[in-house]
């Protein structure tokens, strides 16, 4: 089965394309067959990753093109992290697809939302499975495609469509910075293989700074895709998009891309002299996994909360892939896109009921969604690092690698982990208990093709971590499958989860004080942290920041050519155009009196000749016999007198 | 003195131009076709004179002519009935007050 | 003697009511004239030994063509008694190309000389016409055939009135 991996992108692909072009023809207007497609490529990707447990890897390679000479090549390869990233996307995607034929029932635009929703799972498949740079940048492109397509579904309201042009722009800044790394190892090294690549930073060929510079180029990708400082802003907008493509983005698809692909160059990161790039990897990821965390407190939108879960749970996957903690990285990726699928689609299945996004209006509703509450409260114990569930396997193992590496960054992740616990529970205690505060909105339970995914991706949010667990005998079975040769984690140890867990616990705990007792009123800790709130609210004013430094000048340059382009370049145009304009009036002049005049006096010859030669033409025969008599006559006498 | 063939020849040639000046001058139609019954006897004359003095043995001369004046009866037949038809429609056979066709 | 009298009676009987044919502003008398002038070309084909065109031209030309013709002008304005002009305006031209044709024609014919051959006409020459006819001219007496009937039929769809 492994050779025919190259089927699970395809599947999609041309559900993609059959959607686009059959619509609402198709059984279910299209859903049935991108979840069908989808879910196909979901059994293989069991089957594959079965495989590969056992031992399978493959890899296929055909020469594209030939650039001078270098062959530019494209290809697939299955190894453990393929397996497990292809088992992520197609199953969480799946879950999603599902969840998306209740969401969107009704949308104008429902089959198109299919179509896209399956191209995108098809990028993001096509850029696991690669083999090289060149393939793996084109999936990645083709993810921002669908991101930008789909954050902006609904581009009838302005926020809509400006925030899928902000996300596609910021993405861009990054994904440039990725094309320069790639370039840079394609003239260092002669090929964009991954094994190529590798194969020369092991022999040393590719050393130095300009390892360190690729990786941090292409790691500047990463930053644009994973939403990472500085490069962030694009994510929380990117909430506008219907909630079943921000679980999408959020979970499997786009933002995991920039943790995968860290994770699959991974050796050019730890081959960088002193470990340079990972320090930079794992201070972004720190300082990400905090602010970002730290901002989500105040938020007051459902989606807009977990956008900066999200960014900070990314910051975390970075952090620790850059603590040595590779295998702690990817698992985080893994429980990190259950979970917040799961997250996402509760917080949907709440706004489908509340037709609000913002939490201050809901209240009580664990009485009347119980399944959404009792799936929510699950993700917000996975993600808040609670034992047994999911989050708090890969999160301790993240802490726990960085307090062996740099203790800095383990004070950074553990302050977020205690805000993560805090605000998850905000918003799980201000949606889900005391009474309903908005008196307009009449709550009810989502449809069962919404719960049910739900149900499904609480159950995995339950019990995925456990393949990370240390279990007695095995030992922990994720790490044996998927790990990085050089980087081996540090061992499970039982007082370090214990602290995690209390962390975890006193942000519930905080959290509980504040908004489920109300032993502390929130407006009295707004009123005494007046400056800090100030500060998360306007989210560090990285819009600001972004405004004066980036988008003035570009406006004011833009500006000034405009005026340029006005006057100067226009002007050259008009004066050109004025000069035509005189010379083709003088052509007029010259036309009408010396071509027409020629053409007329042609003309007017012919027909005075004509009026003249007409009279010749009598219409008698006898004229004309005569004619004829008197030219016998005189042939006859040329002939006799000759 | 004998009778030769300059003689046939010369009453021929002034029998057609007698009919020649007919067609040209005339201005009834039925006129016109007598002028040319006219010279198409006198080219008979001219066909009879010279089987008999160039090829007395062949009888081809007179072969022509009696084609010839089968044509002529022809010509009469179909040149009358235009005359008459032309009549009918326009009131004259005066020719040169036919003209219809005249731009 | 008496052959050249002969021939000089008959070009006179022949000549002379040609002129009144194209000259004659009576259009009836025209007609008539025609009858000598047909006659008087039969005479000089007798003299030349053609009897059976001598008899098919009395036939055709004196009988049928005259007949014809003076029906026409009954039918037509020329017996109703109209007088109208009968000459058109180029008369002077005409006049004068007819004397100048028939000036050149003659100096042609006296000038040229004319290879006569001695020999004699079949006794009895309708069987040769007859033969003549029958095998190597059949093409164009089939031809001619159906010239005379095209015109036939022609001749009645045109003369046809309209109702």
């Amino acid at each position: 089965m492994l050779q025919v991996a190259w089927l699970i992108p395809l599947l999609p692909f041309i559900a993609f394309w059959v959607i686009l072009f059959r619509g609402r023809r198709l059984p279910g207007e299209g859903a049935y067959v991108a979840i069908g497609a989808l879910g196909l490529s979901g059994l293989l990707s069991l089957v594959i990753l079965g495989q590969v447990m056992f031992g399978g890897r493959y890899q296929a390679t055909m020469v594209w093109a030939t650039m001078g000479d270098r062959p530019l090549a494209v290809g697939y390869a299955v190894d453990p992290l393929t397996a497990v990233m292809l088992f992520v996307v197609t199953v969480v995607g799946s879950l999603i697809f599902i969840y998306s034929v209740g969401y969107m029932h009704g949308d104008p635009r429902y089959p198109r939302f299919f179509a896209y929703l399956s191209l995108f799972a098809a990028s993001m498949l096509l850029l696991v499975l690669a083999n090289n740079f060149l393939v793996l940048y084109a999936g990645w492109e083709l993810v921002g495609l669908c991101s930008y397509l789909l954050i902006g579904f609904w581009f009838e309201r302005p926020a809509a469509a400006r925030a899928s042009m902000k996300a596609f722009v910021t993405t861009r800044v990054g994904d440039f910075f990725m094309f320069l790394g790639i370039l840079l190892l394609f003239f260092t090294v002669g090929s964009l293989q991954f094994d190529a690549v590798f194969a020369a930073v092991q022999t040393g060929s590719l050393a130095g700074p300009l390892l360190t510079l690729a990786a941090v180029l292409i790691f500047g990708g990463a930053v644009g895709k994973s939403a990472q400082i500085p490069l962030h802003v694009w994510l929380p907008d990117a909430m506008e998009g219907p909630t079943p493509v921000s679980a999408l983005i959020h979970a499997a698809t786009m933002v995991a891309a920039g943790v995968y692909l860290v994770a699959r160059t991974y050796a050019l990161f730890f081959s960088s002299p002193d470990h340079l790039a990972l320090t930079v990897v794992a201070y972004i990821g720190g300082l990400t996994a905090l602010m970002a965390a730290t901002i989500g407190i105040v938020q007051d939108d459902i989606k807009r909360v977990l956008a900066y879960s999200t960014i900070s749970q990314l910051g975390y996957m970075m952090l620790g892939l850059g603590v040595l903690g590779y295998t702690a990285g990817v698992f985080h990726l893994m429980t990190h896109a259950f979970f917040k699928a799961l997250l996402f689609l509760a917080a949907g299945s709440v706004i489908h009921a509340m037709n609000t996004n913002d939490i201050k209006e809901m209240g009580g509703l664990a009485k009347v969604m119980p399944v959404t509450y009792v799936t929510m409260l699950v993700g917000g114990l996975a993600l808040a690092g609670v034992p047994p569930f999911a989050g708090f396997w890969s999160k301790d193992e993240i802490l726990l690698e960085a307090y062996h590496h740099d203790r800095t960054l383990f004070y950074l992740g553990a302050a977020g982990a205690f805000v993560t616990a805090f605000y998850v529970f905000r918003m799980i205690f201000y949606t889900f208990t005391g009474s309903l505060r908005s008196h307009t909105a009449h709550p009810h339970e989502s449809p069962q093709v919404m719960t049910v995914p739900l149900i499904v991706l609480a159950a995995f949010s339950g019990v995925i971590g456990l393949v990370g667990a240390p279990w007695p005998l095995v030992g922990n079975m994720f790490h044996r499958f998927v790990h990085f040769e050089a980087a081996e984690g540090v061992p499970f140890d039982l007082r370090f989860a214990a602290l995690s867990t209390a962390i975890a616990g006193a942000g519930i705990l905080a959290a509980a004080v504040v908004y489920r007792w109300q032993l502390v009123s929130s407006a009295t800790l707004r009123r005494v942290l007046a400056p800090a709130y100030a500060v998360l609210v306007h989210k560090y004013w990285w819009d600001e920041f972004y405004a004066v430094s980036v988008v003035r000048p570009v406006v004011w340059v833009a500006q000034q050519l405009r005026t340029f382009d006005v006057y100067a370049i226009d002007g050259a145009v008009n004066a050109i155009g004025v000069v035509f304009v005189w010379l083709s009036r003088l052509y007029r002049v010259f036309d009408l009196y010396v071509v027409d005049g020629a053409v007329n006096l042609v003309g007017w010859l012919a027909k005075a000749a004509g009026g003249r030669l007409r009279h010749v033409q009598t219409g008698r025969a006898q004229n004309y016999l005569l004619v004829i008599a008197l030219g016998v006559i005189v042939l006859a006498v040329i002939g006799l007198t000759r | 003195m004998q009778v030769g063939l300059s003689s046939y020849l010369i009453v021929a040639a002034l029998l057609f131009c007698l009919g020649l000046y007919g067609v040209l001058t005339r201005r009834n139609a039925v006129a016109i076709l007598m002028g040319i019954e006219l010279m198409l006897n006198a080219a008979n004359i001219n066909l009879v004179a010279f089987n008999r003095f160039v090829a007395p043995a062949a009888v081809a001369g007179q072969v022509f002519a009696l084609v010839i004046i089968t044509l002529a009866a022809c010509e009469a037949a179909v040149g009358l009935a235009l005359v008459m038809a032309a009549y009918r429609s326009l009131e004259t056979i005066q020719v040169d007050e036919i003209n219809l066709m005249k731009w | 003697m008496g052959e050249l009298a002969a021939f000089m009676i008959l070009s006179l009987v022949t000549l002379i009511p040609a002129v009144v044919v194209v000259t004659s502003s009576n259009i009836v008398r025209a007609a008539l004239s025609l009858v000598p002038t047909f006659l008087g070309v039969t005479g000089l084909y007798v003299m030349l030994q053609a009897e059976f065109v001598a008899g098919i031209q009395v036939l055709i030309y004196a009988g049928a063509i005259t007949v014809l013709i003076l029906f026409v002008i009954m039918l037509t304005e020329g017996g109703t008694g109209v007088r109208t002009r009968q000459l058109n305006d180029q008369v002077p031209l005409g006049a004068m190309a007819a004397v100048w044709l028939a000036f050149v024609l003659i100096v042609i014919f006296t000038r040229t000389g004319w290879p006569t051959a001695a020999g004699v006409l079949p006794a009895y020459n309708v069987v040769a016409v007859g033969n003549a006819f029958l095998s190597d001219y059949v093409l164009i007496f089939e031809v001619t055939s159906v010239v005379l009937l095209v015109s036939l039929v022609g001749a009645i769809v045109i003369a046809r009135r309209e109702d």
